[in-house]
């Protein structure tokens, strides 16, 4: 294990959310405050409680899960399309490290800062609404997985994309759409029939539903069923990034 | 995941030197059958083999797209190659690539680096890459000798081209190669830069370092390369020794423009090979450098006895430059 390589990628991702703290701290902050003046105050006083929890606790998981989705993708694919981009990749394809140490460094990075953002919005969000959370470490546990998860479907969208469009296109029409349809601001349980049935194809459903249950130990479907959700697309996710090494798809010509 | 965590510990000077005491003819880079057809269908590289030799500077020609890029991105692991094996050190570049690639540095062409990092973090990074602890002295003398000190806090974005030209060698002799490549080094480089890399290149070579380097710049094989290698068309055309092909193929020239058009050569002239023009107006003799062979004064002599008058002369020294034309000419 080429532990030297990892640290080295890992801290030189890292530096770079330090360099753009702004950006990647700050503007979740502001997003979430401004969630949480819309959804929760104006809509929320229309909304009194879903499941026996308020209206502005039951939206905490859902825009955790939001940010935390949009956050993983982003930094994970930019941080090896970056180098794609300006054509600093050379060098990690001429070190001595493993596609394995690759991913754990790029990947790690990715997740570290979106759990991070993860548990500023949380702090965020107890300055809002009172918040209780009763199986903190199943909460950790889904942050964490959610995380690590969504940064290997952004590094695999770094490594597809050619053009910085085309790293935007898949976070946009496909991750955003599914997160807000996936019940970050309404139990599925308030939709109609066939929507009901429509948006349990969503796989964002279970991630937020599974999160929600670590905070209030209710959900819309059971916790088996999230996790062994999460955990299909975490698999899914390694394995196409196994074909990417094994192939050398857009990094090796 | 080949490489034994001690072997990253123990010196790589102390392992070379036993290596080269067993099997002292070793060549250091072994490159047999590499092909390369690109997705495209373009063959960069057909079935190019090449030896390098440990400790040497090795110049390798070629015009734009000969396939010196290609060839240089599959022994550091960035291309694949189609065919072919490569073993650097003894160690296969696809089975042992971390001991492979770990021996290598590389400078390439394009001035790609890290914009937002400092000169220092670039170096500290590379190193780390390449599996080596954290050793702040060394990166520190190699910025100091390669005029970076004063930048080595200044982010690599600022920079001028030519210093980020330097960079990329800090970077590549960060992680103490023993085997440097350097892929069109001097590109767009200012004298003094050039000189010295040169300088870098020849103490770099006194400590036991390989370089291969590719380059437009023929004169300047002329002047480092141990060893020379002409590619063309994917095709390896020739390897020679800098001062044996010098000696070989090393020629001057002499041009006369005629008064009068000739329809063939005088028979008197005949012992001098003289070359004549299509159109018959101008005479190029050909004579060796060193050559023992009749010189210009007895040519011009015999010139005036035969009757052939000249309006102007002029004689050029061919140079490696014009080998390697003649060389990619004819292959």
């Amino acid at each position: 294990m080429n532990r030297h390589a990892i640290w080295a990628i890992y801290r030189v991702e890292m530096a770079r959310t330090m360099r753009t703290l702004l950006q990647s701290v700050v503007s979740p902050v502001i997003s979430t405050s401004l969630y949480f003046v819309v959804f929760g105050a104006a809509i929320g006083s229309r909304i009194s409680e879903i499941g026996g929890v308020s209206y502005g606790a039951f939206i905490v998981p859902g825009l955790i899960m939001l940010s935390l989705l949009t956050q993983s993708i982003s930094n994970a694919s930019f941080g090896i399309y970056f180098p794609k981009f300006v054509g600093t990749i050379f060098e990690l394809l001429s070190a001595p490290v493993s596609y394995l140490e690759i991913v754990i460094a790029y990947v790690g990075a990715a997740a570290t800062k979106s759990v991070a953002i993860g548990l500023i919005i949380l702090a965020t969000a107890s300055l809002f609404v009172p918040l209780h959370i009763e199986h903190p470490i199943w909460m950790l546990c889904f942050l964490v997985l959610t995380a690590v998860t969504f940064s290997l479907f952004g590094f695999i969208i770094g490594i597809w994309a050619q053009s910085f469009e085309q790293l935007q296109l898949v976070p946009l029409l496909i991750v955003t759409p599914l997160t807000f349809l996936g019940g970050s601001f309404y139990s599925i349980d308030m939709l109609p029939g066939i929507w009901r049935t429509i948006t349990l194809f969503n796989p964002v459903v279970y991630l937020i539903s599974g999160f929600r249950w670590s905070f209030f130990g209710t959900a819309d479907v059971s916790l088996g069923v999230s996790l062994g959700m999460t955990l299909a697309f975490l698999f899914a996710c390694i394995a196409v990034v196994g074909w990417i090494f094994k192939t050398g798809y857009r990094l090796r010509t | 995941m080949t490489l034994p965590p001690a072997n990253r510990h123990s010196g790589p000077d102390k392992e070379i030197h036993s290596k080269s005491k067993a099997v002292p003819m070793q060549p250091i880079i072994s490159i047999s059958g590499v092909s390369k057809i690109y997705a495209s269908g373009f063959n960069a590289l057909k079935a190019v083999n090449l030896e390098i030799r440990r400790g040497e500077i090795f110049a390798l020609l070629g015009p734009n797209g000969a396939g010196k890029t290609t060839l240089i991105s599959i022994v550091c692991g960035i291309v694949n190659r189609s065919g072919g094996t490569v073993t650097v050190d003894g160690h296969d570049i696809s089975t042992d690539y971390r001991a492979a690639r770990s021996l290598i540095g590389l400078v390439p062409q394009e001035l790609t680096v890290e914009a937002f990092e400092t000169v220092r973090a670039t170096l500290n990074f590379s190193r780390g890459l390449f599996g080596k602890p954290p050793n702040p002295e060394l990166v520190d003398k190699i910025l100091k000798d390669l005029s970076l000190w004063d930048k080595r806090d200044a982010k690599v974005t600022t920079l001028s081209g030519g210093m980020k030209r330097r960079v990329m060698i800090g970077k590549a002799l960060a992680h103490e190669p023993q085997i440097l490549f350097l892929d069109e080094p001097t590109a767009g480089v200012d004298v003094e830069l050039r000189q010295d890399m040169w300088a870098m290149v020849r103490r770099l070579r006194e400590s036991g370092v390989t370089i291969i380097l590719t380059t437009h710049y023929i004169e300047e094989a002329e002047e480092m390369a141990d060893r020379v290698g002409v590619i063309n068309h994917g095709e390896i055309v020739l390897v020679e020794d800098k001062t044996e092909l010098m000696r070989k193929l090393g020629r001057k020239v002499m041009r006369l423009e005629l008064r009068q058009k000739l329809d063939a050569i005088p028979a008197a002239l005949s012992k001098y090979a003289l070359e004549l023009a299509k159109d018959g107006g101008s005479l190029t003799y050909t004579y060796d450098n060193q050559s023992e062979r009749p010189g210009v004064a007895s040519l011009l002599r015999d010139l005036e006895a035969a009757g052939v008058q000249f309006r102007d002369l002029d004689t050029e020294n061919s140079s490696l430059e014009e080998i390697f034309v003649n060389l990619v000419r004819h292959s």
